[in-house]
């Protein structure tokens, strides 16, 4: 029997049951939860309709729409799942993670080709980007050794501090980062006689690493380092006590968002097109943070969902209010979600789900639980 | 830490800085002497801003990134006020007056309601700062404010033996930092509001059980905090700028200043604002390009050693 026939039938036995039913096999469809169940995931049609969607969107949308909107959202999207990972799962909220995205950019345009003759090395694409990931994941595990020893509120401060030296090096030094300019015209390559700057080209190539990201995610989730990451997230004395390592966990954590974070980063600088003090400022550190948090942090999917609603804003907000004030916008839409929404748009969906079930009979339980077996 | 160790650490190091120190001063006194006063008159400031942060977090465990924006409004309407009134005492007080009260509002329309959710006041927070740095924008723009010094600290003080002449009103932040110093900590340890708030910082439920009203507590703790960010704010309308950008500037530096310090603590704060606007400034004078890196060193260092700061506790 299938996972989704067995659930139905579970339900349909408890319905039929109503609320008087007899205790045990009330009890029976309570307690028997296989632990296998917990860990499928079964493909949904909704999955597949996603999918279809965002591979046929740039056949019916405009340049635009696929470049500005679809690949930016993507590549910022990525960029927010490795918050997500981090502090939905680790628990460890890290505003210096536009900080390693940063740096995979900037090692892009300093090993690879850039405008920028005086401080670009000119080496293959490839190597640059591989160096990239490498350095930006190196960083990012530094960074994590330096703030897992604190916790909460502390880690945001402190990352948040990293973000803004960095931001400040960058700007200061010429020799090596060309200080306020940063490097022009950091693009992606031709290969195959395709050119990935082109709207299509790049829409794919940033789905391509999205998508593999958010699996990547998903997978890393159910694994048993995943679970041990979420295990220390709740409680990380009694995963102590169990013979877990926690500091080596969430290091390994902040390390593996790195890596996530640098792609996002090397496809983030490709869309600019350039890299520069900028794109490390405080704004954009806190800009991350908003992304993962409008979205919701309960399930990586939440990352790309704030992403867009983030990306529509930020073209958008001129026709409702002044271009220049696209600031007050989002941080008026941040602080209306973060007062309202226990978790971003997603925490919305699920009451929204939750209400929804209810009317059609289900009780709050057995709807947080088919929820649950259906994340 | 047993006595051989705390010598080893002070000899580690005291013998680099002290021989720096004794080389700065055979090369260049005079910009050696003049560091140290800048230095010492920046670390002034950070400390008034930042003791305000800690104050509030020391309490409250509410991590107010908004604390940069209060700094930036107390600032600006400080400058107006100077402006209109042509007196600079007025200009503190509106200052300190406009932050206090944008905190106690800030305190009684949302943080009363979120008790104990650090992590949501934070993002609360982050969101009220770009509101109120877009808004502060929107309505000031964009350009450079100085504000003057008042007559009576205008110029410079000559005939200093080493170093020539100097910026009074530079010289008088050192008096000042050190005044708001003694007297906050002669209100949390001399009187009987200050003993709440120390109760209230070991435990909040106790002293809410021995009768006294936490909520007030909690906000006279939030106004004062709030408000010497906006005070701080107008000294540094005159020493530094006003421009969109010194919000994330000085909430920079209170982040570092009571990371180093330690948070909740009003001592640390002062050793913390001691040592990161000394590093700054002498990374300025005679290293330009890498004195953000000296900071951020120093950072590392503290944080490896000591997790919670200086003199931080533990939550």
């Amino acid at each position: 029997m299938s996972a989704a026939n067995w659930r139905g039938a579970m339900n349909a036995q408890h319905r039929a049951q109503g609320a008087n039913a007899p205790v045990p096999s009330a009890y029976a469809a309570r307690v028997p939860r296989p632990a296998r169940l917990r860990l499928q995931n079964p493909l949904r049609v909704r999955h597949l309709l996603v999918l279809a969607f965002l591979i046929a969107y740039p056949w019916f949308a405009t340049p635009f729409f696929t470049y500005q909107i679809g690949a930016q959202s993507l590549a910022l999207g990525l960029i927010a799942l490795s918050l997500t990972f981090l502090g939905g799962y680790g628990g460890m909220i890290s505003l210096a993670q536009m900080t390693v995205a940063g740096i995979a950019g900037y090692m892009v345009a300093i090993f690879g080709t850039s405008a920028t003759d005086g401080v670009s090395l000119r080496w293959p694409w490839w190597l640059a980007v591989l160096i990239g990931i490498v350095v930006a994941t190196g960083a990012a595990a530094f960074i994590g050794w330096l703030s897992v020893r604190t916790e909460g509120i502390y880690t945001i401060m402190i990352t948040l501090a990293i973000g803004v030296a960095f931001y400040y090096l960058v700007l200061q030094n010429y020799a090596v980062f060309n200080g306020f300019q940063g490097t022009q015209k950091v693009f992606p390559p031709t290969l195959a006689g395709v050119y990935w700057r082109d709207a299509t080209p790049f829409y794919y190539l940033a789905l391509f690493w999205a998508l593999a990201g958010y699996l990547f995610v998903v997978y890393l989730l159910r694994s048993p380092f995943g679970i041990a990451l979420q295990g220390i997230r709740d409680n990380p004395r009694r995963m102590h006590a169990l013979g877990f390592n926690v500091t080596a966990h969430r290091v390994t954590a902040y390390a593996v968002a790195g890596a996530i974070a640098a792609v996002g980063g090397v496809l983030f600088t490709w869309y600019n097109g350039l890299v520069t003090p900028g794109s490390v400022g405080t704004s954009w550190l806190i800009n991350i943070l908003i992304i993962a948090v409008l979205g919701g942090m309960r399930h990586p999917v939440g990352a790309f969902l704030g992403a867009i609603v983030f990306v529509l804003l930020q073209n958008f907000a001129i026709d409702v209010i002044d271009r220049e004030r696209f600031n007050l916008v989002i941080g008026a839409v941040f602080l209306v979600i973060v007062l309202f929404s226990n978790d971003g748009l997603l925490g919305w969906w699920s009451a929204l789900s939750v209400r929804l079930s209810t009317q059609r009979g289900e009780t709050r339980w057995s709807s947080a639980r088919r929820r649950l077996y259906a994340r | 830490m047993t006595r051989f160790w705390r010598w080893f650490w002070a000899l580690l190091i005291g013998v680099p800085i002290m021989a720096l120190s004794a080389w700065g001063l055979q090369d260049n006194a005079r910009l050696f002497v003049i560091t140290l006063l800048n230095g010492l008159t920046l670390a002034s400031l950070y400390f008034i801003v930042a003791s305000g942060f800690t104050l509030v977090f020391g309490l409250m465990r509410n991590v107010n990134l908004a604390h940069g924006s209060l700094y930036l409004l107390g600032g600006y309407l400080g400058f107006f006020a100077a402006q209109l009134t042509g007196s600079w005492l007025v200009a503190l007080a509106v200052g300190f007056a406009a932050a206090a009260v944008v905190g106690l509002v800030m305190q009684v329309s949302i943080f009363r309601f979120m008790l104990g959710q650090d992590l949501r006041q934070t993002m609360v927070t982050i969101g009220l700062s770009i509101v109120i740095a877009d808004c502060l924008m929107w309505a000031i723009g964009a350009q450079v404010h100085q504000m003057s010094p008042p007559p009576w600290l205008d110029g410079p003080i000559r005939n200093i033996p080493v170093i020539r002449a100097y910026s009074t009103y530079r010289l008088s932040l050192l008096p000042i930092g050190i005044v708001i110093g003694v007297a906050l900590w002669l209100f949390l340890n001399r009187t009987r509001v200050g003993m709440m708030i120390r109760a209230g910082v070991d435990d909040r439920g106790m002293l809410a059980a021995a009768g006294v009203n936490v909520n007030l507590v909690f906000a006279t703790t939030f106004a004062i905090g709030a408000g010497l960010a906006g005070f701080g704010g107008v000294i540094g309308a005159v020493e530094l700028s006003m421009v969109p950008g010194e919000d994330t500037r000085l909430l920079l530096a209170s982040l570092v200043v009571v990371i180093v310090g330690g948070m909740g603590s009003v001592i640390g704060a002062a050793i913390g604002a001691a040592i990161f606007g000394l590093a700054e400034t002498y990374g300025l004078a005679y290293a330009p390009t890498y004195s953000v890196v000296f900071t951020f060193v120093i950072l590392v260092l503290v944080l490896a050693f000591r997790p919670r700061g200086i003199l931080g506790r533990p939550a």
